[in-house]
This record gives C-alpha cells, sequence and structure tokens, in this order.
C-alpha cells in the first residue's frame, strides 16, 4: 500500500515517500514522516507494518548515534546498510522479525552518493533508482526510461514528479503527498513535497 | 606479610598498587623483544626470535608475528601460550566487526576492545591477567597508518616509533633518538630497526635467523602485508654491518691523524 522511491545521481542522491497512514482500510493522516535521519548524511525511507516501522528505525538510528559517540567517527552508507541488514536478518530468524522494506540513501565523502534497497527478508541491493511498494510497479519503468546519472538536482526533482504522477493516475490506492528529501556533500536537505496540488 | 596482597588479582595493596599486574608485566621485560617503526609509506614490525634450536620443526614461519585481519598484524612478547588465546580473540573480533559492518575494523577499536579484555582479568577473581604485551601495526581509512601498544593492565596507546620485550627502554631512547619525524620512509625504518635491534639484543652478531619483520603499505587501495624472508633481513643486516663498517674506519682515520 505505502510507497518509496529513491534515485542516485553523480553527485546527490534523492528519496521519497508517501505520506498516508493506514489503518486497515482506512486512512489515518496524510502528512506521516516515513524519512528517518540517521545521521548527518544518511536518511532511511521505512515502510511495512506500522508499528515496527517506528520501533526498527528508531533502534538503528539510536546504535548509529552510539557508533559515532563510542568512536568519534561515523559509520560510512555501506557499513550503516550492512549493520541494517543484519539486524534485520537476525530478527527474520528469530521468534519476533520486524516486517519492514527499507530505502537507505545516503553520502559517503570518499565514496559519493549510494542508494541501498532492502526488503523484509533482508536482502541487500546497491542501485541506482529503487522503489518499494505498489507505487513501484509504475514508477520503475518510468526511471528506466528517464534515468541519466548525470542529472541535476532540479531533472531529479522532476524525475521523481513523473513517477508520482503515474502512481496518482494508475495506482488504485490513494497516495497525494510525497516528503521529498535530497542528500548531497553539505548533508540532508528538504525539498517541497509532491501532493495532487503542485503536480497539476 | 608482603604475600597478603599478591595472592589475588583483585587486591590492592596498602600503596595502592596491583602487584599481580605488575609481575605481569615484569614476566614481559624478560621476553623477546618486539619493535615497530611507522613511516610514511606503511609501517614495519620486527622481532627476535628466541626458539632457534636447529632441530625445530619449521612448522611455523613465524613465531611471534601474527596476521589479524586483511588490514591487521600484531606482534607479541611475553607468555605464548597467553598470546595464542589473545591473537585467536582478536581475530574473532575483527571478523564480528566484518559480519556486523561489512569492513574491516578500524585499528584503535580492535585494539580498545581486547584491551577491555585484559582489563578484565586484572579486575575479576580467581584469574590471573595475560602475561603478553602486543605491538599492532594496521591501516584503516579514519587514520591512515597506525601503531599501538598494549601491555596486561589493559593500558593501549598509539606510537610513531615504540618497543616492548626484553631491553625496551634502552631501545626506545634510541629510536628517539633515530626517528625522524615526518621524513621516514620503509626503507628507513627498516634499516633502523635493524640497527636498533643490533643494539638492544645483547648478540655479538645479529643473524636473519634471530629476526622477524614484517611490513604494512597500501597498494592500489589495498593493503599488502609482507612477512619478509630470511633472505631479505640477511640483506638488511648486510647493509647495516657494512655502514657499521665505514663508521668504524672512519673513526679510527680520526684517531690517527689526531
Amino acid at each position: 500500500m505505502e510507497c518509496l522511491i529513491g534515485i542516485k545521481f553523480n553527485d546527490f542522491v534523492i528519496i521519497a515517500a508517501d505520506r498516508t497512514s493506514c489503518q486497515s482500510i482506512i486512512v489515518m493522516k496524510t502528512d506521516e514522516n516515513k524519512l528517518h535521519k540517521l545521521s548527518n548524511k544518511l536518511v532511511m525511507g521505512v515502510s511495512g507494518e506500522s508499528g515496527d516501522t517506528t520501533q526498527f528505525a528508531e533502534y538503528i538510528a539510536k546504535n548509529i548515534q552510539l557508533y559515532k559517540m563510542r568512536n568519534t567517527y561515523e559509520l560510512s552508507p555501506k557499513e550503516a546498510a550492512t549493520f541494517t541488514r543484519r539486524n534485520l536478518a537476525d530478527t527474520l530468524r528469530s521468534r519476533s522479525p520486524y516486517h519492514v522494506n527499507l530505502l537507505l540513501a545516503g553520502y559517503d565523502d570518499k565514496e559519493g552518493p549510494q542508494l541501498y534497497y532492502l526488503d523484509y527478508l533482508a536482502s541487500i541491493a546497491s542501485v541506482d533508482y529503487a522503489a518499494h511498494g505498489y507505487g513501484g510497479y509504475f514508477s520503475l519503468s518510468i526511471m528506466d526510461r528517464n534515468y541519466l546519472k548525470s542529472l541535476n538536482r532540479d531533472q531529479g526533482y522532476d524525475l521523481l514528479k513523473k513517477c508520482v504522477a503515474e502512481v496518482h493516475k494508475r495506482l488504485v490506492i490513494n497516495l497525494p503527498n510525497f516528503k521529498v528529501q535530497v542528500i548531497d556533500k553539505d548533508g540532508i536537505s528538504d525539498m517541497p513535497d509532491i501532493t495532487m496540488a503542485n503536480l497539476n | 606479610m608482603a604475600r597478603r596482597y599478591d595472592t589475588r588479582t583483585t587486591i590492592f595493596s596498602p600503596e595502592g598498587r596491583l602487584y599481580q599486574v605488575e609481575y605481569a608485566m615484569e614476566a614481559i621485560s624478560h621476553a623477546g623483544t618486539c619493535l615497530g617503526i611507522l613511516a610514511n609509506d606503511g609501517i614495519l614490525l620486527a622481532a627476535e626470535r628466541r626458539n632457534t634450536n636447529k632441530l625445530l620443526d619449521e612448522v611455523f614461519t613465524s613465531e611471534k608475528i601474527y596476521k589479524l585481519n586483511e588490514d591487521m598484524v600484531c606482534s607479541v612478547a611475553g607468555i605464548t601460550s597467553d598470546a595464542n588465546v589473545l591473537t585467536n580473540e582478536l581475530r574473532l573480533i575483527g571478523q564480528r566487526y566484518l559480519f556486523q559492518y561489512g569492513e574491516s575494523i578500524p585499528c584503535e577499536q580492535l585494539v580498545s576492545w581486547l584491551c577491555d579484555v585484559k582489563q578484565a582479568y586484572t579486575q575479576y577473581g580467581g584469574k590471573r591477567p595475560f602475561g603478553v604485551s602486543i605491538l599492532y601495526m594496521g591501516w584503516d581509512k579514519h587514520y591512515g597508518y597506525q601503531l599501538y601498544q598494549s601491555d596486561p593492565s589493559g593500558n593501549y596507546s598509539g606510537w610513531k616509533a615504540t618497543c616492548i620485550g626484553n631491553n625496551s627502554a634502552a631501545a626506545i631512547s634510541s629510536l628517539k633518538q633515530e626517528y625522524k619525524e615526518g621524513e621516514m620512509t620503509l626503507k628507513d625504518a627498516k634499516s633502523l630497526a635493524v640497527k636498533v635491534l643490533s643494539k638492544t639484543l645483547d648478540m655479538t652478531k645479529l643473524t636473519s635467523e634471530k629476526v622477524e619483520m614484517a611490513t604494512l603499505t597500501r597498494v592500489n587501495n589495498k593493503t599488502v602485508i609482507n612477512i619478509l624472508n630470511g633472505k631479505e633481513v640477511e640483506e638488511l643486516i648486510g647493509e647495516y654491518e657494512k655502514s657499521e663498517a665505514v663508521i668504524e674506519t672512519s673513526k679510527k682515520e680520526q684517531k690517527q691523524t689526531a
């Protein structure tokens, strides 16, 4: 039901998450934030079972902060992704697995922008663009057609808009608002939400 | 009465000392010497080999230089059986980190984790401390080449050049004299290591079977660990002896002219 989209370019990575929070077939709110800040240049988009998403995101975020306190330096996006996957994999084989799907978008000062796709079965993949949820069925083809590594911030945002427009047009589920963040060498910055109103 | 405070590791003496820990340190000062030198383009460990019986089957190529992971090497001074336990623990810590984070453990973290183990043995009852000091050389993406030393108390510190084991105080003072800050190359470090070792080991002549040496460098963004073979060490010793002879003759000439 939920939708996460992430796209990696030459010197930044853009991540978007729908703002809908559902209980069964009822929409509870449309201004939920599913993008969690893990560190100065690392954002995790989370979808899945609603209690699990917050619990897991907070657990990972706090552990990444703890690492920074202990060692003065931060985990790189690759290390953070491996750590997240390891936790997911361990709980998957326990009595209380987390049902969460994740996109990890970060910027490594040495390696550049990074995007990782993780799902509730603890698979991991470093990708140029990815999507979770039904939105992926419509947006991936658009990204296949229009993706270029060299797009700038505005062009990247426009590509994301195209994806969301298609979700609005073709998906039977109502996902009106998307929160968007960009992560680059200067850190995390908010972009304007993509909404029904500003798409038309 | 003095015995009252050194039967257990966990008890302070009235002067506030932990005798068992001090005895462990003492044990190390009789052990084979190890030294490490940090250079701009790499790092080096050298160790004295004590067991040189020719009947000894050469199962182990190195006696006390151990590779810990892709980016770290250590050399030990002290009780070898204790050292084996600790190197095993070091490798486990390294692999646990790799398992969790997908990258090699940063050098200081590995040293710090092991020192937590060492410290525990100075505090919890019924155990004696490890009679081992360790020199670690390594590379990580945060701080580059690094040299660390740890002792039985669980203290550790980072160094540019240092020495543990027999006669280490003398070796450290000559390292202090000869170490050229910011100007050392690995080649300089190798010859300095041979020079300091030949001064500190009370032997008339240094031989390659008495010395173990390992270097750690970065080539094409990969750590390269090289344990020098007998021939390479022989060459280093040869070079040193040659330069010593030159100094000796020039001294004699000076005396004659004077």
